[in-house]
């Protein structure tokens, strides 16, 4: 399914903090959202799951305008892992997955045995199965950003949106992470901040500084030293990675202007 | 945390032992009546059967004393333990309780002013519940129109608001009691404030049994939504839950059931919040087994407790809330050591 947003502008009480974005996600895609911290990935991410709502602008999939939707027929198109601390609430891996079923259900949202048989077909999806019974809080980041993936594949939804999902990762998780999301099938938009990452992983790369898009594009073609130096503030080299060609990149410190 | 009961057999069983306790809390007390009468006045009160001229005061004891009060205690243990879940999740914070949203002592103020003034005195009997109820009402308009902002009630803001609230009437409370006559009505205020169900009879079972029920039902039909919630706002919005909606309704859910629960029974402490946590240990997080099996936990509970309350130091009554606290304190540090239960991300 295709994601297009289009002049969205989003405002946070009261203040505009993404201005008039425009970009296309194409089915099955993988696109990157990177930039600075403060620079509006996240708002422009929340306002795409619905936890916020567009100030100007729309976002559709396939053509169906998100926010006209009812929020439990969004969420059976698109579902999210927010960049959330967490919760107090001491559920098991399982019921944590049983959460993607919630925008399907009616009622008390009690599981079938056709949800049951879908949650455990995603816990294994994602090599989870055998953490079904335990304590999410207790998992390492690595297993929980597995169990919320499974919640997300549990939801059957067509889109994927992800904030920085591989944070407090360590690099190994970070690549099984990436991994799975690619391997999903799914159109995804993540906002991710290691852009060695990002470039080796993203079919494309949006750019985002103070609230706009400031560059799009394939990752080679994106993440120059000019753009890199003036969005980033830092200096960068880039190189090859030997084996794949992807760019990859080195960093500096700027030199004192 | 792996669930160690199994729910369905948990709450069965838990129905059973509320029954049994229905029928202790009616047949033990201070007038010894023997177990064959109870359950023979508990008939002819149930089925409309026929007893005894000699046997009038007995039967009374039983069918318009005991029984009534029993029930009432089940009513409002099982109400306190359904909104302590409810509020828990509407603030996502362990130590809320049904009190932490500002609402019984809001309910306090009018039950005092009937209590120590006399005010509503035309509704004679009824007066002490509706000036409860009507001043919980009050107070959950006041804490909500102070808690909201352009973007719904906030977990923390209701908090403040309500611990604020408490604060300020708690003084008003405070100062009826010093400046109305001493003796006995202060001692009923003081009794009131810690929760006692002195005072039930046929009357008050109805009205607090219909918005407890009206509450659970609520409850249980968003269970799923409540788990989301518990995941935080941004996950249930992502999984379709609005959730400053869903807030907002489990607000006035709660305020108006501890308003009818309050009105009641007084301030009684502890069950609304540690039940709850109590419920999880046994059988996890997810809100469709705690909303399943709190609310026959907290029944149990108050019943047993009621009962201690009127025959311990019969004839005095102790506070209810001295009581929950008693049996309740230890239960629950036993609970909390042997299993490893986590709430508030600690240990």
């Amino acid at each position: 399914m295709r994601l297009d947003i289009s002049g969205l502008s989003v405002a946070v009480a009261g203040q505009r903090l993404v201005h008039d974005v425009t970009l296309t996600a194409g089915s099955g895609r993988l696109i990157g959202l990177v930039g600075p911290n403060g620079s509006g990935k996240s708002t422009l991410l929340r306002c795409v799951y619905r936890a916020l709502r567009p100030a100007a602008g729309t976002v559709h999939l396939d053509g169906t305008d998100l926010h006209a939707l009812t929020a439990r027929e969004a969420a059976r198109l698109l579902a999210a892992l927010p960049q959330e601390a967490g919760t107090d609430f001491d559920f098991t891996a399982a019921e944590v997955v049983a959460m993607g079923r919630l925008p399907h259900q009616r009622g008390s949202g009690r599981p079938s045995a056709a949800d049951r048989a879908l949650c455990d077909r995603a816990l294994a999806r994602v090599g989870a199965a055998h953490l079904a019974e335990r304590g999410f809080l207790r998992l390492s980041g690595g297993e929980k950003q597995r169990v919320l993936i499974a919640r997300a594949l549990a939801q059957e939804p067509q889109v994927l949106v992800l904030d920085e999902p591989t944070n407090h990762l360590d690099i190994a998780q970070q690549l099984d992470v990436l991994a799975l999301v690619r391997d999903s099938g799914l159109t995804v938009l993540a906002a991710l901040h290691d852009l060695n990452l990002a470039a080796v992983h993203c079919d494309e790369l949006h750019v985002i500084a103070d609230g706009r898009i400031v560059a799009s594009g394939p990752p080679h073609d994106v993440l120059t030293a000019e753009l890199l130096a003036e969005v980033f503030g830092v200096r960068a080299h880039r190189v090859r990675h030997p084996e794949t060609g992807a760019v990859q990149l080195l960093f500096d410190r700027l030199p004192a202007a | 945390m792996a669930r160690p009961v199994r729910t369905l057999p948990l709450a069965v069983a838990l129905a059973a032992v509320l029954a049994g306790s229905l029928l202790c809390g009616t047949a033990l007390g201070a007038a010894g009546i023997g177990w064959p009468q109870v359950l023979r006045y508990l008939g002819a009160g149930l089925t409309g059967g026929t007893i005894r001229p000699d046997e009038v005061a007995a039967y009374t004891i039983v069918w318009e004393l005991r029984f009534p009060r029993a029930v009432l205690a089940a009513v409002v243990g099982a109400g306190l333990s359904a909104i302590g879940v409810a509020v828990q999740a509407l603030v996502r914070n362990a130590l809320a309780d049904p009190f932490v949203l500002g609402i019984s002592s809001g309910a306090a103020v009018g039950a005092n002013a009937v209590l120590l003034f006399g005010t509503l005195a035309a509704l004679g009997v009824w007066a002490l519940s509706v000036a409860a109820f009507a001043s919980a009402l009050l107070a959950m308009v006041l804490v909500y129109a102070a808690a909201r902002t352009a973007h719904g009630l906030t977990p923390m803001r209701l908090v403040l608001t309500g611990t604020a609230m408490y604060y300020g009437f708690s003084a008003i409370t405070t100062l009826m009691v010093f400046t109305a006559d001493r003796g006995e009505s202060a001692r009923s205020a003081m009794m009131w404030l810690l929760g006692s169900l002195s005072g039930a009879g046929w009357g008050s079972v109805p009205i607090a049994g219909l918005a407890v029920a009206a509450a659970l039902t609520h409850l249980l039909l968003s269970a799923g939504r409540l788990n989301a919630l518990a995941m935080g706002d941004e996950t249930a919005a992502a999984l379709g839950v609005d959730p400053e909606r869903l807030r907002r309704e489990l607000f006035v859910v709660a305020a108006a059931a501890t308003g009818a629960v309050v009105a009641v029974s007084g301030a009684i402490g502890f069950v609304g919040l540690m039940v709850p946590h109590a419920t999880r240990m046994l059988v996890g997080a997810d809100h469709r087994r705690v909303l399943a099996v709190a609310p026959l936990l907290g029944a149990v509970l108050l019943v047993w407790v009621d009962l201690l309350s009127r025959v311990l130091m019969a004839p005095v009554e102790l506070p209810v809330g001295v009581i929950t606290a008693v049996i309740g304190v230890p239960c629950f540090v036993l609970l909390m050591r042997r299993r490893r239960y986590t709430f508030g991300g600690g240990a």
